[in-house]
């Protein structure tokens, strides 16, 4: 199965579907900025400034999310010794690490007239600001060591360390106590979020993930160009 | 009704920074990623019209590299 799966097949997967996934992508983020901005009811306790979630929470949750799926691909190329693990993982992070970076800007912007401080240095917070730190890491050991030839294993080793701080953000809210709200959207037991708030999160996140999505593809094809331009060098 | 939009009760400013930065962030990564995207492919196809004819014709036999000359922008050989 790893046998077919290499970037030249991705390559011309990928160029015909990027056109149709901008368009659906410019489609529901139209909807979801019109929930969130107008649609959706004001909080009656923050008011209008809980309009913040519908940017905040989907980035957070995104660029949880990449982190993981970059740590799991750096693991399986040590297993399986597959360069394109590593090829998806380098694309997907400059998009993850930018939607931390709108995590704890949004998160800031909202935490003023909310808690009345810019910044506290809780366990949520200062781990979210730890997972940024790990993502530019990542980044820059893919510049910093780029010919080394151990270039493949450092990216993937800080990958893999960067990865036990996932559960510890996830779960931050619930070993210590935090200025940061516990979890109201929950997988396994009853939301606390009321439905005409859910809606628009859910739509803003299709369409957040949708657009890393759109960048991962973008990365790649870039990479896979760069590996093809080497490629040259050896005819 | 759109001053209650711009405004939401004093937290308009918040509201819509957060917004705002998150649409730029989202409009400089689109047109890094492109810029850099082009900018590779423009180097394939500039390094590829280069080559001997012999290396072109063998560069042909792999069906990646149309693809990538086919889909870069504005070159002309």
């Amino acid at each position: 199965m790893l046998k077919n799966f290499n970037p030249n097949k991705a390559f011309f997967l990928t160029t015909k579907i990027l056109k149709t996934l901008f368009f659906i992508f410019i489609i529901i983020l139209i909807i979801g900025l019109t929930e969130s901005l107008w649609i959706s009811p004001e909080d009656y306790k923050q008011s209008h400034s809980v309009r913040i979630m519908y940017v905040h929470v989907p980035s957070a949750w995104i660029s949880l999310g990449i982190f993981a799926f970059i740590g799991i691909l750096s693991l399986f190329n040590f297993i399986f010794k597959n360069k394109n693990f590593s090829l998806i993982a380098k694309s997907l992070s400059t998009s993850g690490f930018v939607f931390c970076i709108i995590a704890l800007v949004t998160g800031s912007i909202w935490g003023y007239p909310t808690w009345g401080t810019w910044w506290v240095w809780d366990a949520r917070i200062t781990s979210m600001l730890l997972l940024s730190i790990f993502y530019l890491m990542y980044i820059l050991s893919w510049k910093v060591f780029e010919k080394n030839i151990n270039q493949e294993k450092i990216s993937s080793i800080i990958a893999i360390i960067g990865m036990l701080n996932v559960p510890i953000i996830k779960f931050s809210v619930d070993w210590w106590n935090t200025l940061h709200q516990n979890a109201t959207v929950k997988i396994f037991s009853k939301s606390s979020i009321h439905p005409s708030m859910m809606l628009p999160l859910l739509i803003m996140t299709v369409a957040f993930a949708l657009f890393s999505l759109i960048i991962f593809i973008m990365e790649y094809k870039a990479e896979v160009v760069k590996l093809k331009n080497k490629g040259l060098d050896r005819l | 009704m759109i001053n209650q939009l711009f405004l939401m009760n004093g937290y308009g400013v918040y509201v819509w920074s957060a917004f705002g930065f998150t649409i730029f962030c989202f409009i400089s990564l689109y047109l890094i990623t492109k810029f850099q995207l082009t900018r590779e492919q423009n180097k394939f196809t500039k390094k590829f019209a280069g080559l001997p004819q012999a290396k072109i014709e063998l560069a042909k036999t792999q069906k990646i590299n149309k693809e990538i000359i086919v889909n870069t922008p504005n070159f002309n050989f």
